[in-house]
């Protein structure tokens, strides 16, 4: 049934009446996502495709009992608009917004976990389950209902890998796109973990930077509860140290944080990573074939077992 | 971003911090008058945005005012690392009884800022992590109650005995946590701090690195950018709204999406040949975007191709096609141009490019082997 973002989640947007907020939540509609409303101080009772628009989260809340909001307001006001929606009630945030100052983010990463909200993002392309709900940017039509839950700290690189699955036929459950700065509210570990449990999801695909060592923690738990196959690409095997690679998270810092470092982690504890990343498909593909076969062998020795009973 | 020791300084001073006298200068004659000013022995230390500038000969002491005008001719115009130096900093040289380290940064895996001192000062504080770590001490602060005094306290008594020189140390720990947190820091630190004979302490060296997602409510701190230590086409292409890293190959590449850029270069890379930047045009797809793209990939004459990787989502195929054909008329590439149109209006972007003869392929692969295959 996916994680985090499921059919049921009633979604507002805050900034509905700018450009990118106007024009996604249309795109959001046409997807199926079950929009009751957006926020933009003082333009309360207006519409928007058809959306009314209210003053704050706290009214939308109470007007639609939304749960779940989708940011798009400037970086200036984006960390507000994060606690007027955790405040608000709201139980999923996703902030779309590319450039909110770290300090910021660190009290705003405590205050979300303190109150029990999970927030995707920042500097992220959203969430999508597919054939479910769509909260963010990414091209809906890439997308294919399935089985492979796909969390990844890029943009158009994840349409890159996603755009290979769904062309080798394979589906996902749920992709995350958790954002490419570095301080965000939801990073691998949680997805994994909430992979792992979701009984819809039959393999994970991770799709790493240079930068910090969630990858690195992401091992470390996949060796310890993951049973799932697992494959992975890390991106910036290129890049230079010290530099900022666009993503405010995506750097080398005192010879931390190389794409060779996580590579390795990661075969450490045997998942293989891609040095393409539509041979993220393909290797996939090869997994998911092994899983049928084990899974028809396994009824075929039931069957064998219950006939030899006979 | 990065600024100057002196810059660091001038931060430090005003959130109270003890730092010795001292004043910029970009000339020898500037140089003479301020250690005449301050009338006793000078350094005269090169400020420039590398490390190691003292083992590079860059920071020198000068007992005379006259011998800091000499000695500020030899550093004026010195290499460091590949950064010619454009200004000293000429600051009062103090005596020096003890050389510890404090600095602040943000432990990406912990998401709380860190506060770190050392009695090892003076020495580059990532090989004392790396040799003898029991000789840091950390401190995690809370990022909804910030650094408490008894914290500072405790790590100003890791480094000192004297509980008087603690006391004052912890001072400087707390001033050195409000002015991190006050200009948006992603680091922030004192090496060495020193202690005097007579028992004063003092910051003698400052760095601070600035996030830049901050800036925007900092306009007195981007005013302190130094041009003059930025790469000139990565700040042309800072300036056009693309983010954009020189590298010493020869594939151009302009791409949508900074995970996708860096993928591109790893492609590149995978298929034998070396990318000569990296370049991503943003979610919009503006036309004016890539024609300054393309203008400033065709300013290294390392580059023998050009290559377009767009994953159209937001960004349109055929907004970022007409930007090519654009910028094909106005420049002039002498290098061949190869793209890769795919997703959101695609069939519209292959149009577009038939007018000036680019068949865009959708493969990411094939689009990375021919532009290796034109540049050889």
């Amino acid at each position: 049934m996916a994680i985090f973002l499921k059919k049921k989640n009633k979604v507002i947007i805050q900034g509905i009446t700018g450009r990118d907020g106007s024009f996604h939540t249309k795109q959001m509609i046409d997807y199926g996502t079950r929009i009751v409303g957006g926020v933009t101080p003082g333009k309360g009772g207006e519409k928007v495709h058809g959306v009314p628009v209210f003053e704050s989260v706290e009214e939308a809340v109470k007007e639609t009992k939304a749960d779940t909001s989708v940011i798009f307001v400037p970086p200036k006001f984006a960390v507000d608009a994060i606690y007027e929606a955790v405040d608000g009630g709201i139980k999923l945030v996703v902030c779309i917004t590319e450039g909110l100052p770290t300090l910021d983010m660190l009290k705003v990463y405590h205050y979300v976990k303190l109150n029990g909200v999970r927030l995707i993002g920042p500097n992220c392309p959203g969430i999508i389950s597919p054939g479910l709900s769509k909260v963010g940017i990414m091209p809906a039509r890439i997308h294919k209902r399935g089985k492979v839950g796909v969390v990844s700290r890029s943009g158009t690189l994840t349409y890159e890998v996603v755009n290979a699955l769904t062309e080798k036929g394979i589906g996902q459950s749920t992709v995350v796109g958790i954002g490419g700065d570095p301080i965000i509210g939801t990073n691998f570990m949680d997805c994994l973990v909430a992979f792992n449990e979701d009984a819809s999801t039959e393999a994970i695909v991770m799709i790493g930077e240079i930068g910090g060592t969630d990858e690195e923690e992401a091992a470390k738990y996949i060796k310890k509860k993951v049973r799932k196959p697992v494959v992975a690409f890390i991106a910036g095997r290129t890049a230079p140290p010290g530099k900022r690679m666009g993503h405010a998270g995506a750097i080398i810092s005192g010879g931390k944080g190389t794409a060779e470092e996580k590579v390795e982690a990661l075969n450490a504890v045997g998942i293989p990573v891609a040095d393409l990343p539509a041979q993220v498909a393909d290797i996939m593909a090869e997994k998911l074939s092994k899983i049928k076969k084990r899974q028809k062998s396994k009824t075929t020795r039931e069957v064998k077992k219950k006939n030899a009973r006979k | 971003m990065k600024i100057h020791e002196y810059q660091a300084k001038e931060i430090f001073r005003k959130f109270g911090m003890p730092v010795p006298e001292g004043e910029v200068a970009t000339t020898d004659n500037e140089v003479g008058r301020i250690a005449d000013r301050i009338g006793k022995p000078v350094m005269v230390k090169a400020q420039v945005h590398v490390g190691g500038r003292g083992k590079a000969g860059g920071v020198k002491y000068a007992e005379s005012a006259h011998r800091a005008w000499e000695i500020s001719k030899e550093i004026l115009g010195m290499d460091i690392k590949g950064c010619i130096v454009k200004k000293v900093l000429v600051t009062e040289a103090v005596e020096i009884a003890s050389e510890a380290y404090i600095g602040m940064i943000i432990d990406r895996a912990a998401k709380k800022p860190v506060m770190m001192a050392s009695p090892a000062g003076g020495v580059d504080i990532e090989e004392v992590a790396a040799t003898t770590p029991e000789r840091i001490m950390k401190l995690y602060v809370d990022p909804l109650l910030g650094l408490q005094n008894y914290q500072a306290l405790k790590l100003a008594r890791f480094i000192y005995d004297d509980i008087k020189i603690a006391r004052k140390a912890s001072q400087v720990i707390m001033q050195l946590y409000r002015a991190f947190m006050y200009v948006d820091a992603s680091l922030a630190e004192v090496n060495p701090l020193i202690t005097t004979p007579d028992g004063e302490v003092l910051a003698i060296d400052a760095k601070i690195n600035i996030d830049d997602n901050g800036l925007f409510r900092h306009p007195d701190i981007e005013a302190m950018r130094d041009l003059d230590e930025e790469d000139p086409s990565e700040t042309e292409a800072k300036n056009a709204g693309l983010s954009f890293v020189k590298l010493e190959g020869n594939i151009g590449c302009i791409v949508n999406g900074a995970g996708l850029a860096m993928a591109t270069m790893d492609t590149v890379k995978h298929f034998g040949a070396e990318p000569a930047n990296f370049l991503d045009i943003g979610g919009s797809s503006n036309p004016e975007k890539v024609i300054n793209a393309m203008r400033i990939i065709l300013k290294d004459s390392n580059v023998k191709a050009i290559l377009f990787n767009i994953f159209g989502g937001i960004t349109r195929c055929d907004d970022v096609a007409n930007g090519i054909v654009a910028a094909v008329k106005e420049l002039n590439p002498p290098v061949p141009i190869v793209v890769r149109l795919t997703g959101t209006n695609e069939e519209e972007g292959r149009k577009i490019l038939e007018e000036i003869n680019l068949v865009a392929t959708s493969s990411m692969e094939d689009v990375v082997k021919k532009a290796i295959e034109l540049a050889a």
